[in-house]
């Protein structure tokens, strides 16, 4: 129906109205949207791929070159060019960010609305399973079980472990936050009116229960998005990324085992570190701001400096 | 009016249960339960109103809840059209959904009971979606554009992709109205439908749904603590004390010669419009009683002005003082 088209875009004119107020969140936008564009386009920004090998006039390798022409950031110790490697590497780290981002938002909200829905025994044990899981040191066990699936030798691709660890452990907060959310919407009375006239526990779930909690959820999404990119980041620096297919994190694992620090070439470790704290830094950014937007109680309100209000000064009113 | 009931309460009986630590159950200490509705028995004609009356806390929402399915009843049955209600359709029972597609329910609060998020298009037609009814959007927008119309909302395609927090607390009551009579119910209860409106507002509120009672010949239950509004809207009145209904009977009977002292107290506290004609007012002491501990005998005799020694052990029980008229007081049982 195009009234129904009509409404949406209604409501997302009203959104960016409101969006385009907040400076931050705008930031927070052009550093995640600079990254997402570089690791699309990537064959575009680059001459070369990620496993070219620079070489002088003599054929031989240009190891550890700082910044020129041809390789703006430099070389790696092999003579891979850096520029090549980080936006190589943003397709990597995005990636298995937003995927285990997305998973383990997905499990924990999924999670949360049935403990939170159906109460009970139900809501225990998943509790209780999310209390266990919370206790346990993330890190330490992701390692474990990421170097444990690599042994068991399973056709797996290294990354895809990555991801379903990531995924299928951080879920835990997301799945207490809505849970608690689920409990106070399940009581209000557009529930208890959609069952009083018969609606089944699928539908006051989707049509009722999801829409309130969406925000929520899209706030919390994007803000793990920059943990599942930091976590990321961390096992592939630890040796446990993909060595075939380097992220930032591996690429500062090679700059690290490969000595780059005492070689003096910063081009080779600095790159990777910005770039992981461009794109975290860009979602925590968009994610408080939205997460402003949604919840209002959190919003800072000033007497003075808001265009849309006005402060009396004494010399106005003489008081 | 055929003198079949569309609706009957036998007996009910809705109860909470006090949740027991550890501890408690250990030391096996009795279960306890708030008893919200305490044993309630009606029987509502086709095309009638029958107005519930009470303080707060006295039951008469958990009447209201337990009634379409919302508590589950503790004892007691209920009969919608000579059929007992049950979980499922059976010879002899009504299913909850059947029921459910047959009665609606009206709530209190019209900022709370509409869904913040969804189009008034959306929650009008809820009810033809769930019972899997008017399945083409022809028919489905005719449906909402009527039920809206019905409701006082013109033009209908006015509101459809508009949202609750858009219109005033009448308009969104009209939207809980217009969406409760998308499926044309024989039945309708309405938990204190004006309560949160304007007094301006009331009146049109309480006039769309007479019209409405009129043109239809819906049956209603009409929940409410404000007796002037009775006056103006019911056929009968059932006055209700702490789950327990003390005096029922049709609303003159009631308003003009009241039997229970309850009903007497409640009264005399009603503001009157003549104020030559106000009554001495009977000011009632005390609280109501815990409804977990309720006590002996005549529930009302702590606060009763004219209680005696009898009421303290026996209970009453309702005594036929007309064909339509009861009361449940000892000092009608003599």
């Amino acid at each position: 129906m195009s009234d129904h088209w009509k409404l949406f875009l209604r409501n997302l004119n009203e959104f960016w109205k409101a969006f385009r107020r907040n400076k931050l969140g705008l930031v927070g936008g052009f550093l995640i949207l600079t990254a997402l564009l570089a690791a699309i386009f990537a064959p575009a920004l680059t001459p070369h791929s990620a496993v070219d090998i620079m070489r002088d006039s003599n054929g031989r390798a240009l190891t550890f070159a700082s910044p020129a022409m041809h390789s703006p950031l430099g070389t790696d110790d092999a003579g891979h060019d850096v520029w090549a490697l980080l936006i190589y590497g943003a397709r990597i780290s995005l990636m298995v960010g937003f995927l285990a981002g997305f998973i383990s938002m997905f499990v924990g909200s999924s999670l949360g609305i049935i403990a939170g829905y159906f109460g009970g025994a139900v809501d225990t044990l998943v509790m209780r399973v999310t209390d266990i899981l919370m206790v346990i040191p993330d890190l330490p066990l992701m390692l474990v079980l990421v170097a444990t699936i690599r042994q068991m030798d399973l056709k797996v691709s290294p990354l895809s472990v990555l991801i379903l660890v990531i995924g299928l452990l951080y879920w835990t907060s997301a799945a207490r936050l809505i849970r608690s959310q689920t409990l106070t919407i399940k009581e209000r009375q557009f529930v208890a009116r959609a069952r009083a006239i018969g609606a089944g526990h699928w539908h006051i779930v989707r049509k009722h229960i999801l829409p309130q909690l969406m925000p929520l959820i899209v706030t919390n999404t994007v803000l793990i998005l920059s943990t599942a990119i930091l976590i990321e980041s961390g096992l592939a620096f630890l040796g446990l990324g993909d060595p075939t297919q380097p992220s930032w994190g591996t690429m500062l694992n090679f700059a690290f085992s490969r000595s780059a620090i005492s070689n003096g070439a910063w081009w080779f470790y600095l790159p990777p570190g910005i770039a992981i704290l461009w794109v975290s830094l860009g979602c925590i950014l968009l994610g408080n701001v939205l997460e402003e937007m949604m919840n209002p109680r959190l919003a800072a309100h000033y007497l003075e400096g808001d265009k849309g209000m006005i402060a009396i000064t004494d010399k106005e009113t003489g008081l | 009016m055929t003198p079949n009931p569309i609706l009957e309460a036998r007996e009910l009986h809705t109860y909470f249960p006090v949740p027991q630590s550890l501890f408690e159950a250990l030391m096996r200490r009795p279960h306890l339960s708030v008893k919200a509705v305490d044993g309630v028995s009606f029987a509502l004609m086709r095309g009638e109103t029958l107005a519930i009356v009470g303080e707060s806390g006295c039951g008469k929402t958990t009447i209201a809840r337990t009634l379409i399915g919302l508590e589950a009843k503790t004892k007691g049955e209920i009969l919608f059209d000579g059929k007992e209600v049950a979980l499922r359709d059976g010879q002899t029972a009504i299913g909850l959904q059947h029921l459910r597609q047959r009665a609606q329910m009206i709530f209190q609060d019209p900022y709370e009971s509409l869904n913040p998020r969804a189009t008034i298009f959306d929650i009008v037609a809820e009810p033809l979606v769930v019972h899997g009814l008017a399945k083409s959007e022809r028919e489905r927008t005719a449906a909402v554009a009527t039920a809206l119309e019905d409701a006082g909302l013109r033009p209908a395609e006015h509101y459809f992709m508009r949202y609750p927090y858009e219109l005033s607390g009448g308009q969104r009551q009209r939207v809980v109205i217009a969406s409760a009579l998308v499926l044309q119910p024989e039945l309708l209860i309405a938990d204190e439908p004006v309560s949160m409106l304007d007094v301006s507002i009331r009146a049109e509120i309480l006039n769309l749904l007479r019209d409405l009672r009129q043109k239809r010949g819906i049956s209603v239950i009409f929940i409410t603590h404000d007796l002037s509004t009775v006056a103006y809207f019911a056929d009968r009145i059932a006055v209700m004390y702490l789950g327990r209904i003390v005096e029922i009977g049709l609303t003159r009977e009631v308003l003009r010669d009241p039997q229970h002292p309850y009903t007497k107290a409640l009264l005399s506290v009603a503001p009157a419009p003549n104020p030559r004609l106000r009554r001495k007012r009977v000011i009632l002491q005390g609280e109501t009683p815990n409804p977990i501990n309720l006590p002996n005998g005549c529930r009302f005799h702590p606060r009763c002005p004219v209680a005696f020694d009898q009421c303290k052990i026996k209970d009453p029980q309702p005594t036929v003082l007309s064909k339509t008229h009861q009361a449940a007081c000892l000092l009608l049982e003599k």
